[in-house]
């Protein structure tokens, strides 16, 4: 035996070295749990280089581009184009400043208006592995972050925390293949499970062919995953079609657009409502109104009966009815044998004494508003 | 081996030589190459098609020559990466050991100082780890990934253009034979 692990010495090696690694993958997969010692050792071990990296990029950000621009500018011309090319990257920074000002803004605005408890986090790093849709964030365990927990940007969803360490946290990109989401769209509310493809845009799976889906249609987070609360955007549908087993529709997820620099990890999740679509916006057409509910220019039912916005045609029609019948003496159900004349016109309600005073509705594209209540007519015979 | 026979053939002393690294090296190489993929591709998206572990996994076999040392340094470094990957731990692991143990039994027939050679086995594994990450993956994990072999080559190529002119700046580190 001895003889022979020294004959094959390497292969021995190499076989004990892929045997333990595949009992450690068989283990992890098994007992669906992590080996996470040597994980929390690992990034233990990069996060402060990470960060120590990060804070130097911040403190030292636009210099080398600064200094690259200005050697093309000296390259081209003399001081007028030198004074330009300054100009042009303190504009730049200027902006860089501001577009770092505005999303921090938007997103403290986000984080105050959101009923949800977040904790903003801030990108250190992002996975090994070519094309790896898994992200490091500066808040870990310490900081109350959990596995589990959603990460959300006031564009929409960014994905879900997959591990927590005491000084770092992996946040699995919602584009990440595996990824899913329950998901449900603005317009038509239209069910379906948003899933990562591993490439920049997400499929939304189980949706009927029969569905009403189009593209430019927003899906918004339903609740269902018990991730994600509902009523987050989760992005626009680019792409809708026809397929076998339902509809192929692809999204693309608005939070992971631009760069990802910063998020929010909801710590504790409140659900809130889908907003309506809003009806495009444009100061050039003028839009009317909504239209003024139908009960409002019909008779007003008999007492004790609801009227106005709760009736339905059917019940207009009963009430028309009703009217005929008692206007030749006929009580419905009351008197068997005799028919109403239904071709005759059913005579008027008493009008409401007082017809509220209209009111005025600003034409406001994009806005929903209440029906205003508009001045009955007394209906002539 | 006498001197005669080392003039005799040349190139054959290369084919066996073994280069030497400080201790120091084989800590600092890897983790730079892994803090590169965490952080570079962050500014730079493009840039996360470098497998820059694997490049260092490669280098170390080939230069340490010894197939052992090349599978233990494919699966410390491969582990590690796991351990910062969302991916279980042993998926690059096992993939990097066999890229170490197959890189350091291929440099003992090589002169592996030639760059030309570098460029080939840089094209070669970058392949290999592409296509056995996806077979362990699809197998052990079900995971149905893409495998787009026309991106991988492309991949496989850029990926070599930039491993020849790393070795040859890892080829300042080594310990010279006195």
């Amino acid at each position: 035996m001895e003889s022979f692990l020294s004959r094959y010495r390497n292969l021995s090696v190499l076989l004990l070295l892929i045997v333990a690694q595949l009992l450690l993958l068989a283990y992890q997969v098994k007992a669906r749990e992590d080996v996470r010692l040597i994980r929390v050792w690992a990034v233990t071990a990069v996060t402060p280089l990470a960060r120590g990296i990060e804070w130097i990029r911040s403190g030292t950000g636009g210099f080398f581009s600064g200094y690259i621009l200005l050697r093309d500018v000296q390259v081209e011309n003399q001081r007028l184009r030198q004074e330009a090319g300054q100009l042009r990257l303190r504009n730049q920074f200027l902006s860089a400043e501001l577009a770092t000002a505005d999303r921090a803004k938007a997103l403290l605005e986000f984080r105050s208006s959101s009923p949800s408890k977040t904790l903003p986090a801030r990108v250190i790093g992002t996975g090994t592995g070519a094309n790896a849709r898994v992200v490091y964030v500066d808040r870990g365990s310490t900081d109350g972050v959990m596995k589990g927990m959603a990460a959300i940007t006031p564009e929409g969803i960014v994905g879900k925390v997959v591990a927590a360490y005491p000084t770092a946290s992996l946040v699995q990109l919602i584009t990440e293949q595996g990824s899913v989401a329950g998901v449900i769209s603005q317009k038509s509310r239209v069910r379906g499970i948003l899933k990562g493809q591993g490439s920049a845009n997400c499929v939304v799976e189980y949706i009927q062919n029969e569905d009403k889906l189009e593209a430019g249609e927003w899906f918004f987070t339903s609740g269902a995953d018990r991730i994600f609360p509902r009523g987050l955007p989760v992005g626009q549908v680019k792409m809708v079609g026809e397929g076998r087993g339902g509809k192929e529709v692809i999204v693309a997820p608005s939070a992971l657009q631009a760069g990802l620099e910063e998020m929010l990890i909801v710590l504790d999740g409140v659900h809130g409502l889908i907003p309506d679509p809003q009806t495009p916006a444009s100061a050039d057409v003028s839009i009317l109104p909504p239209p003024p509910d139908g009960s409002s220019t019909q008779p007003a039912s008999s007492a004790g009966e609801p009227s106005g916005a709760g009736l339905t045609d059917a019940d207009r029609l009963r009430e028309k009815y009703k009217r005929i019948g008692e206007s030749q003496g006929i009580e419905f159900g009351a008197s068997p044998g005799r028919v109403a004349d239904f071709n005759r016109t059913p005579p008027p309600e008493a009008s409401p004494a007082k017809p509220e005073a209209a009111k005025p509705i600003a034409a406001k594209p994009g806005a929903a508003k209440p029906n205003a209540a508009k001045p009955v007519p007394p209906v002539k015979q | 081996m006498s001197d005669f026979s080392e003039n005799l053939i040349p190139g054959l002393t290369s084919k066996t030589k073994i280069s030497r690294f400080r201790p120091a090296s084989y800590v600092l190489i890897p983790l730079s190459a892994i803090l590169f993929q965490v952080y570079v591709p962050r500014f730079v998206e493009y840039l996360s098609y470098l497998e820059l572990p694997l490049m260092v996994t490669v280098y170390f076999a080939i230069m340490r020559r010894q197939p052992v040392a090349g599978a233990i340094i494919g699966a410390a470094i491969g582990l590690l990466q796991d351990s910062l990957s969302g991916h279980p731990l042993g998926m690059f692991g096992i993939v990097m050991t066999l890229a170490g143990y197959f890189a350091a039994s291929i440099s003992q027939r090589f002169d592996v100082e030639n760059s030309a050679l570098r460029f080939i086995l840089s094209f070669f594994f970058f392949l290999f780890h592409q296509v056995f990450f996806w077979v362990l993956a699809r197998g052990l994990l079900g995971q149905n990934l893409d495998l787009l072999i026309p991106q991988k080559i492309i991949f496989a190529f850029l990926n070599s253009v930039v491993a020849v002119p790393l070795f040859l700046i890892l080829d300042k580190l080594k310990i010279e034979d006195r």
